[in-house]
């Protein structure tokens, strides 16, 4: 009996959940969903898959090329390799990617940066 | 650095946590550290009014230690999870698992799970472990440190 | 009489977590239960010969959903205290204000899965309604609902700015309006008195034997708060532990409901003790040596053994969780219960099996 006021409240008030498929509430402004590199700056240093405690990320480079590779059903969105990246060049929407039925992994090529010995600086 | 805690002989273990309990110290927890292929310590934590007293007990791997749960019942659940994970055992708990607290297969020293040095008696052939934490996945601290130093330990217990 | 042994969970329509309980049974009296684990093992503290310290932090986040934030700050904690660096006033208060926000939706989370034990269903829809605006909270102000993974060695990563501090205050007095306005339901109401009272009784002297934690601790009339120890930005806040002293089902869900209106409080009072500064200080060396810290979950003590040897891999990190305390204490008190209050009591220690297992 203790609830009815509660309930009378509900009953006439608005409601508390939305029509989904619909209606979506929009993302907040800092949500960290879907990773995603700016593959033309990245310098394929490879911080980013020493830093990931999930591991999903993994960079292969030879003279000329880089891949890099990430494995975004491993992800857990934690944001360390976008805070740990030198030239910035890793960053995360803030929606989550759509689900997918099934396992995949994003490869992407780059060229090596013109001259490796200048670190730390964006090779534009 | 190290934590402050009183070096205590197994034998003397069970008067030690009975004269703590009549002082009014609340049994918090056991941690097992394995210190080398051979030696491992079991801390006891024990609390009174947010103060931690530990104590601390050396033993060898696949040793046998004395068990505090039929004094503090709340030991046992760490006992037997030392006893899955490190392979030692506790004579006198009053719940035992016989090593089958997590795993379906009882653990024995061989194939104690937590331990980083093996004895490779059974080269992979628990499938009810944990994955990641199989012999062969040796950790990088110290590479080479495989074979085992006693091999016929681990039975008879 | 004969005896039957009825098999409770892992799957249990009422009881969302992993546990296998033998129980023996005397016509519908309880004579024995045996609890049996194993579900939901996962070797997390074995990982820490696999990864960095530092990736460590996430994977500690993952031994409890609902207290990821407690786990991560006392491991935390752990690390700084064996480097001998502190964390900045600004990212302790920080620290202070998620942990408390997670105290808040994991009890605002137990106290509606409580409430549906006993079949109380409209009382739980309504206090999962009201943790959905802190679990907003959580999402904008850190990027994840759940696992916030805010902290670093040092400090945080994550800040608020002045508009979101204006606006979690706003919210919180919202929050607390409306749990105000279940207090009498969840500590009066006919329903509930008559299923949480009486039941389950953990007698102070028993809880302290069996080495209890947390709210099981506090219910049963100890005044015991790891909070007490002041981490954190702890030591400028005002608190006081919430006691109940009947040791029922009911002192324990008593005890979270309080200490959901403390940790509001607490929160407010850390936000207004926000001033400008560094977010975290840089972590240099390796960790070495060993550290024993304790923090408060929602659920109780957690104490976190760790070990170093100097390089980027910790020896051992061993995890205590409130729960693994708490389960010595149930199966002392199961005996002696009826069949149909066993759930009730199982759910008043407020459970976490992966948790417990790790």
């Amino acid at each position: 009996m203790k609830m009815l006021p509660t309930v009378i409240a509900n009953l006439f008030g608005k409601a508390a959940t939305r029509n989904y498929p619909f209606t979506v509430r929009d993302n907040f402004e800092h949500a960290r969903g879907e990773l995603i590199n700016d593959i033309k700056r990245c310098i394929f240093c490879g911080t980013c898959a020493r830093k990931c405690p999930s591991q999903c990320l993994t960079v292969e480079r030879d003279k000329t090329e880089g891949v890099w590779t990430l494995e975004f059903f491993a992800c857990v969105g934690c944001g360390v390799c976008v805070d740990a990246c030198p030239v910035s060049c890793l960053s995360q929407k803030t929606s989550h990617r759509p689900v997918a039925v099934e396992r995949a992994v994003i490869t992407l090529r780059g060229k090596m940066p013109e001259r490796p010995a200048k670190k730390g600086t964006p090779g534009e | 650095m190290s934590i402050e805690a009183l070096t205590v002989a197994p034998a003397d273990l069970l008067a030690e946590a009975t004269r703590l309990k009549n002082d009014g110290y609340r049994f918090v927890t056991m941690t097992s550290v394995e210190l080398d292929q051979t030696n491992m310590e079991i801390l006891y934590h024990f609390d009174k009014d947010l103060v931690l007293k530990n104590l601390r007990v050396a033993v060898e791997k696949g040793g046998k230690l004395p068990s505090l749960s039929g004094l503090l019942f709340g030991a046992f659940l760490v006992e037997n999870e030392i006893r899955d994970q490190y392979a030692l055992t506790f004579d006198g708990l009053v719940l035992d698992y016989q090593g089958k607290l997590y795993a379906e297969t009882a653990q024995t020293a061989s194939s104690s799970p937590f331990c980083k040095y093996h004895v490779k008696a059974e080269p992979d052939a628990k499938p009810g472990n944990q994955p990641g934490t199989q012999p062969g996945n040796q950790p990088g601290t110290q590479p080479g440190t495989q074979p085992g130093t006693q091999p016929g330990t681990q039975e008879g217990k | 009489m004969a005896r039957t042994v009825i098999p409770f969970g892992p799957q249990h329509p009422v009881l969302p977590e992993p546990i296998h309980l033998s129980l023996v049974l005397e016509d519908e009296r309880v004579v024995e239960a045996l609890p049996t684990l194993g579900y939901v093992h996962r070797g997390l503290e074995m990982l820490a010969v696999k990864r960095d310290y530092n990736q460590m932090i996430q994977i500690v986040e993952r031994v409890c959903g609902i207290c990821s934030m407690i786990h991560s700050l006392c491991y935390c904690q752990g690390i700084e205290e064996m480097m001998g660096i502190q964390a900045p006033r600004r990212a302790r208060m920080l620290r202070v204000v998620w942990s408390e926000l997670h105290r808040l939706h994991s009890h605002l989370l137990w106290l509606g899965l409580f409430a549906d034990s006993f079949g109380f269903e409209s009382l739980f829809m309504q206090l999962w309604k009201i943790r959905e605006r802190i679990m907003d909270l959580n999402e904008a102000t850190t990027g994840n609902r759940v696992i916030v993974s805010v902290n670093v060695v040092g400090g945080v990563r994550a800040d608020l700015d002045e508009s979101q501090v204006r606006w979690i205050k706003d919210t919180l007095v919202e929050v607390e309006a409306s749990i105000r306005s279940l207090q009498s339901t969840i500590m009066n109401d006919s329903t509930v008195c008559k299923r949480t009272k009486g039941i389950g009784v953990l007698t102070r002297q028993a809880a302290y034997d069996l080495g209890a934690a947390g709210p099981m601790l506090r219910g049963s009339g100890v005044a015991q708060d790891m909070r007490q120890l002041k981490y954190a930005g702890f030591d400028e806040l005002n608190f006081e532990p919430v006691v109940e002293t009947a040791g029922d089902c009911w002192a324990r869900s008593t005890v979270r409901f309080r200490e959901s209106l403390q940790s509001i409080d607490l929160v407010r009072q850390a936000l207004d003790k926000l001033e400008p500064g560094d977010l975290a200080v840089k972590a240099k060396g390796k960790p070495e040596g060993e550290v024993i810290t304790r923090v408060e979950q929602p659920r109780g003590e957690c104490l976190y053994y760790l070990k170093g040897n100097g390089t980027n891999n910790l020896e051992r990190v061993r995890i205590r969780t409130p729960t693994f305390a708490n389960i010595p204490p149930l199966a002392a008190i199961l005996p002696g219960l009826d069949f149909a209050d066993v759930p009730v009591v199982v759910l008043s220690i407020d459970p976490c099996i992966s948790c417990t297992e790790r």
